[in-house]
């Protein structure tokens, strides 16, 4: 049987995996302060709960979610408060950040297991909120909010993502095979809390020792589970793009996994679900890949949220090459950005140091349609571009250029190398304040 | 702390993929390269003169655009593809003035009046054939017969000596064609005599596939138009509609209704030599395909591919030109803007409206 996948438009970058694939996690030591910014979420930036000068323990609320789509912040260390200043992230958002000189002492994790089996899917629900719990694969979205099923929905399906689908990235990888089993039963306490029935985890077919790991641990413990190889394209790790291929549902324009009786949980978010259940530890840490040509070491590590990429960096031997371009996240849809001093956030999927790559030189539209070919959403890229090109913001939106996602599948693949999505992400910003 | 690099920043995503729009016009070439060069094997370094002046040609013709406009076009490609179908498409003795007219109109006036490379309505070499045509129309319909068939017959050069044109002059003056191919004097290999003869097909369209017919440079032979065209589907640069349904809606056209206008019946037209002479195979997979002047959604690039079929098999069969190719695809060009508009991808999610149950 072929494997099944996403049937409309996508991509084939190079998955460029190997680079960081065989380095077992290992958790970076704590070197120098931390910038722990109020925005680590989808939403409304968190209210400080604490103030300059303040000490701090590890694990200890230091900001509380503000609004509905907001998530509460955990210091990732015991130490003390030395200021409160507005940092810039690897997205150019600006936000306040603690600064946090950690203590030479810290006090370890509580290893006390609960039993989540017993507990009321309410309960879970206000654990994973208290804990700090977002969607770790790089929207950010605050699982708790996720999790809440309106009383006229049903899900009847938690899909887990562990497609991984962006090039460089194995942080999922890695999860997957050394904490599989925690992992699953984050996906387990997820299907608890939305009363789902099935679980179901999406796993491209260029990690072939996770579903193997995955299928082994699942049969072992008799968990209701079942794993599914996909085969490869980008973006299927996209929720819709996933629901497609593991369920064959599609979200209209618009909607949420939600409106087809699903929710999409990412592989990072299980584990910390997890944690956050069963040892009530908050998500104040997260693997990390540093990857990428120029990286001198790379490794995929555990770092307290608020690591500066400077230390990261210094913790993998610098660089071996300099480099052309650093990014938070993937190659695809990832950040670039120039400040050392960026910190780790929860959605900080990885660091990459890219060499240069090759120049396109840009000439005009050629009506190639490989745009059209190459978009999920089934868009018209090279429309929306000449509409937004010419300021015809109105008429751009009416095109449906809010559905756009900026996957960056129509720029990877347009051959006179024009700058569509970076197009769409000012279109998007000029419609929306013309409106 | 470490030296800060040098970095840029830039919006995502931060890869592309292995081919720009010069690459891109450079396989193109080279997927026609096979074509050309047995042209010039069957016809001589006449052909080979005629194909560097219709490039060279086209590439002064941008190089002074180029200076006019202070733009840099030169070496993207596009002039010398254009160039070169030029010369793929001129008679092998035609005057010289004609290749350079042609490449002049193609350039200066199809593709730059209007703005140059993604801004022509039309195929710029094209266009510039069928002015050159209706402007010269018998140093283009003049056609020398290939190496081979020189070596069989002994005769320098015949006037339309095209198998297509036979049948239509004949086809004119009533005789069908069953008995133009059978009694007629058009010169035919010993290999195509026993193939044609084996397979029970006609022997005249075994001798065009392998391109031992008279014609344009680079239409004649339909076996390496095909190599190169399915080389261009492989790397993913043209796409399978185009090509298959202009192949196939002319064959299906001529097959059922070519007949009709030979004389015989319905359901009885002669195929595959048809579909085998003239510039059809050029034209399917390397004119109806010009990105810029077709369809970009895969619909409408079917679409337009029938279109150009359809327009192909009434042209040839029922209009007063032997070759109806260019004609064809011309027309299409015209309408492709329209397609564009109204043929749209199924976005993702969308339902179909239910249509209200009839009561």
């Amino acid at each position: 049987m072929r494997a099944p996948t996403f049937s409309k438009g996508g991509v084939h970058p190079a998955d460029m995996k190997s680079i960081s694939k065989d380095k077992p996690i290992e958790r970076m030591p704590l070197s120098g302060e931390l910038l722990v910014s109020l925005s680590q979420h989808l939403g409304a930036p968190a209210k400080a709960l604490k103030a300059k000068g303040d000490h701090v323990v590890r694990g200890e609320k230091i900001a509380v979610a503000a609004g509905f789509i907001s998530a509460d912040v955990h210091s990732p260390v015991s130490g003390t408060i030395t200021d409160i200043r507005p940092v810039t992230l690897a997205s150019s958002v600006r936000c306040d950040a603690f600064v946090i000189t950690p203590d030479a002492e810290q006090p370890d994790w509580p290893t006390e297991k609960h039993d989540w089996k017993a507990e009321s899917e309410e309960s879970l629900l206000a654990t994973i909120k208290d804990m700090g719990i977002v969607g770790m694969g790089g929207a950010t979205f605050p699982a708790h909010v996720k999790l809440s099923i309106p009383k006229d929905k049903t899900v009847d399906a938690i899909v887990v993502n562990g497609v991984e689908c962006e090039p460089y990235l194995t942080a999922d990888y890695r999860m997957m095979l050394e904490h599989g089993r925690e992992a699953m039963e984050g996906a387990l306490i997820a299907a608890k809390v939305t009363r789902a029935k099935r679980v179901i985890v999406g796993i491209e077919l260029n990690k072939p020792d996770c579903i193997a790991h995955l299928k082994d641990l699942i049969a072992k413990d008799n968990l209701p589970i079942e794993v599914m190889g996909l085969k490869m394209k980008y973006p299927q790790g996209d929720e819709k793009q996933l629901l497609k291929a593991t369920m064959n549902r599609e979200i209209p324009s618009g909607k949420l996994p939600l409106d087809v009786g699903a929710v999409v949980c990412n592989m990072g978010t299980c584990f910390a679900m997890y944690e956050a259940v069963v040892f009530h530890k908050p998500l104040v840490e997260r693997v990390v890949s540093i990857t990428g040509e120029c990286i001198k070491d790379p490794k995929n590590i555990i770092a307290p949220i608020g690591t500066k990429v400077s230390d990261i960096l210094a913790y993998c031997g610098g660089f071996k090459s300099e480099p052309d371009k650093m990014i938070s996240g993937g190659p695809m849809m990832g950040f670039a950005f120039s400040n050392m001093d960026t910190p780790i956030c929860k959605g900080s999927s990885g660091i990459l140091a890219l060499p240069p790559q090759r120049k396109i030189r840009e000439t005009p539209c050629l009506n190639c349609g490989k745009c059209l070919a190459a978009c999920p959403i089934g868009l018209q890229p090279n429309k929306l571009y000449r509409l937004i090109t010419h300021g015809d913001y109105a008429l751009a939106m009416a095109t449906d250029l809010m559905d756009c996602k900026e996957c960056g599948c129509c720029s990877f693949s347009c051959p006179a190398g024009l700058p569509l999505v970076q197009t769409f992400k000012m279109g998007k910003k000029l419609g929306r304040k013309k409106k | 702390m470490m030296q800060t690099p040098n970095l840029t920043v830039s919006s995502s995503p931060h890869f592309h993929a292995k081919y720009d729009t010069a690459s891109i016009m450079w396989t193109v070439s080279a997927a026609l390269a096979p074509s050309a060069l047995w042209g010039v094997w069957s016809f001589g370094l006449r052909a080979l003169l005629v194909l560097v002046i219709s490039i060279g040609t086209a590439l002064l013709c941008e190089y002074i655009v180029n200076r006019v406009t202070k733009k840099e076009t030169l070496w993207d490609g596009s002039a010398f593809l254009t160039g070169l179908l030029v010369g793929m498409n001129m008679s092998p003795q035609v005057p010289l003035f004609v290749p350079v007219i042609a490449s002049f109109f193609a350039i200066i006036v199809v593709k730059w009046t209007f703005g140059g490379l993604g801004a022509n309505w039309a195929n710029p070499a094209l266009a510039g054939r069928v002015f050159v045509f209706f402007s010269f129309t018998s140093s283009m319909s003049t056609f020398t017969l290939p190496r081979v068939l020189k070596a069989i017959c002994k005769v320098d050069e015949i006037s339309s000596a095209t198998p297509l044109t036979y049948l239509k002059g004949r086809m004119v003056d009533g005789i069908s064609s069953a008995s133009v191919l059978t009694h007629g004097s058009y010169p035919v290999t010993d290999f195509a005599e026993k193939v044609g003869g084996a397979l029970g097909v006609n022997r005249f369209a075994v001798d065009a596939f392998f391109g031992n017919v008279g014609g344009c440079i680079g239409e004649v032979s339909t076996i390496l138009l095909l190599a190169g065209g399915i080389f261009l589907i492989c790397k993913k640069i043209i796409s399978w509609q185009t090509p298959v349904l202009y192949l196939g809606t002319f064959t299906l056209l001529q097959w059922l209704f070519g007949g009709f206008a030979h004389g015989s019946g319905f359901a009885q037209g002669e195929i595959l030599l048809p579909l085998f002479t003239g510039g059809l195979f050029l034209g399917a997979f390397f004119m109806a395909t010009d990105y810029v002047t077709s369809p970009a959604t895969h619909k409408g690039q079917m679409i337009f591919g029938a279109g150009c079929g359809f327009f192909t098999f009434l042209f040839r069969n029922f209009g007063s030109m032997p070759e109806a190719v260019s004609v064809s695809i011309l027309l299409m060009n015209i309408v492709t803007p329209t397609i564009d508009r109204y043929v749209k991808n199924r976005k993702f999610g969308e339902v179909k409206p239910v249509k209200e149950a009839k009561a």
